[in-house]
């Protein structure tokens, strides 16, 4: 039960942070190994040499916050948000030590400019029990529309 | 309607210009796709994509919905997608396997892979004494009037004539060599599956963006930027090579805009262009040197340094082609309507090279070309951009006099001057096929 609790709020503020624009924390949610990955579809195994949406170390992850947050990055302009909502928290797996493997469900709304876009999926958190509280050693996120066209580009996150 | 508004297509074309509504207007959008896309050599696919009897992908050819389809026979076919009964699209998904044959999900009508009739249901007792015969060509899935293949690569003509494609390619054709050649076993095969990505406008002025040598240290510098401090960060620590990916995206900020006229643009007939090497991707490292080892076993030690001396960046294959021959990606232009313009975006892996190249030209296609890209996110913000004023009545024409009259012209090449690698000379070229085109000229 207290498992299932801190799991929640676990991702529920990895959700707050990404709306809230907090990049830096939000980076540090992760392992300094730690991996965002989205795959181009389900049937991926690993991120490693293949094609990925994202898969971004946290090296990579400071390069897309530095160009997020440099006031020439053209296509920040515009004003845009983003809302998420998780829920459907399962955990797969409960080590002994405290490391979990979490399933849950995503709907991300995103608001840019005039247009309104949304995107839905899975996570799954593999999540490292430090005395810091959990940190991320990968964050797989399979979106339903990973497939689709991109109209328009993933500039941040989901 | 279009000869009221825009008497003379040719006016709209001068040497260092371009009437707006080239890019802009619906009409001169259909007449484009009728003259020039569904009329020239178009990409479909690599055969790659299709490598077992009844392997199909479907590919957009101007306004066409077309399919490749590897037949029994080894042979690869271009078909309309379509059902020559009631007109239905014969597959529904982007691609997969037909089986033995295709059969249509509406009456079952059945084709075999080059297209011909195969069998109708009942078709003795249904069609006795009617006008459908077994045999007639009304009756197969229509095949594009022209198909050819060169190292594996699938182009398709809708039109019956016109010069063949290794003509029309002409001196582009390097875009394909200079991929193959750097293979040690001389060919690529795809890495599933393409991205694909919307922009919201015209399809030329992805064209035109691609060998804009002008455009990347201002466009891009937030990504240059950012990479580049990361980049000198991990250079402290890591090993020669590894921080490459990360000097992949700091080229756009580091090479900074007056250093742009160092490269150089070469244009061709038919509004192909090359733009020169600047990137640097030639470090010292053992996965390198295991790779150059490969491949001088494979070609001698000077057919190796050829190879690898092709200075290329980018090729542009007009109207519907971007080849990164180096990087092994490839830039297929599917233009979906005047204002709206679809990329499928494609990584080839380098048959009998070691892992760790594959895996440096993957690096490049994740970051630069991928739906979340580091790259392209300010290039369509740009094109987009672009569409809203253009379509305004904020003024007329788009200039492309950026250092006209200074190419150098021989033998009907097109070079950028020395120091002038910024010069507008590839705009001012595909315009000049463009209008070529628009005038009924193949």
């Amino acid at each position: 039960m207290k498992a299932q609790h801190d799991a929640e709020q676990f991702l529920y503020r990895q959700a707050d942070l990404l709306d809230a624009k907090r990049w830096k924390d939000w980076i540090d949610l992760f392992t300094p190994d730690g991996v965002y990955w989205m795959p181009p579809d389900a049937s991926y195994k690993t991120w490693d040499g293949q094609p990925a949406i994202f898969a971004e170390d946290r090296n990579l992850m400071q390069v897309r916050m530095g160009r997020v947050l440099h006031p020439d990055a053209w296509s920040q302009r515009p004003q845009w948000g983003t809302n998420h909502v998780v829920s459907n928290v399962v955990i797969d797996k409960a080590a002994k030590n405290g490391d979990l493997t979490v399933r849950s469900r995503f709907h991300m709304m995103e608001m840019r400019r005039d247009d309104i876009r949304h995107f839905a999926g899975q996570y799954t958190h593999h999540l490292k029990n430090t005395r810091a509280g959990y940190r991320i050693k990968l964050q797989r996120v399979d979106m339903t529309n990973a497939q689709a066209a991109y109209d328009y580009v993933l500039q941040v996150w989901v | 309607m279009l000869q009221e508004r825009i008497p003379d297509l040719a006016k709209m074309v001068e040497p260092d210009r371009v009437r707006k509504e080239v890019y802009t207007d619906a009409e001169i959008f259909e007449l484009e796709m009728a003259r020039i896309h569904e009329t020239v050599w178009i990409y479909v696919g690599h055969e790659s994509q299709v490598p077992k009897a009844g392997d199909y992908y479907t590919a957009q050819v101007g306004r066409q919905p077309m399919l490749m389809v590897r037949g029994k026979d080894g042979k690869v076919h271009v078909l309309y997608n379509r059902c020559p009964h009631r007109g239905n699209m014969m597959v529904g998904d982007r691609h997969g396997n037909c089986g033995e044959q295709f059969r249509c999900s509406y009456h079952a009508w059945q084709f075999h892979h080059d297209g011909r009739l195969k069998q109708i249901p009942m078709m003795e007792s249904g069609y006795a004494g009617t006008r459908v015969d077994k045999d007639s060509p009304e009756l197969s899935m229509k095949p594009a009037p022209r198909v050819e293949s060169y190292r594996g690569f699938v182009f398709a003509s809708l039109a019956k004539d016109g010069p063949g494609l290794k003509e029309f390619l002409g001196k582009a054709i390097v875009a394909f060599d200079d991929m193959c050649d750097r293979a040690p076993a001389g060919e690529v095969e795809v890495v599933p599956n393409c991205f694909r990505v919307i922009q919201h406008s015209n399809w030329k002025l992805f064209m035109e963006n691609q060998i804009d040598a002008l455009h990347p240290s201002v466009t891009h510098q937030s990504t240059g930027r950012a990479a580049h401090e990361v980049e000198k960060q991990i250079a402290k620590k890591a090993k020669a090579g590894e921080a490459l990916s990360y000097h992949m995206l700091s080229a756009f900020a580091t090479v900074t805009i007056d250093k742009w006229d160092n490269f150089q643009t070469i244009n061709y007939p038919y509004g192909h262009c090359i733009l020169t090497g600047y990137m640097g991707l030639r470090p010292q490292d053992p996965d390198t040197l295991a790779y150059d080892k490969l491949m001088i076993k494979a070609y001698g030690k000077k057919r190796f340094e050829e190879i690898v001396g092709v200075n290329i960046h980018h090729v542009l294959v007009y109207p519907g082609l971007s080849v990164q021959s180096p990087l092994q990606q490839l830039r297929a232009v599917r233009p979906l309507g005047v204002d709206r313009t679809l990329t499928e975006i494609w990584h080839f892996r380098l048959k009998g090279a070691p892992e760790a190249i594959y895996r440096r030209s993957l690096a490049y296609y994740n970051l630069v070309n991928s739906p979340a890209t580091l790259i392209n996110a300010d290039d369509l913000e740009n094109f987009w951009k672009c569409h809203q004023g253009l379509s305004s009545d904020g003024g007329d024409w788009v200039s492309f006099a950026r250092h006209h009259g200074h190419d150098i012209e021989k033998d009907g090449e097109v070079s950028s001057a020395p120091n002038q690698g910024t010069s507008e000379a590839p705009m001012r070229n595909q315009m000049k096929a463009w209008a070529r085109y628009m005038q009924g000229g193949a």
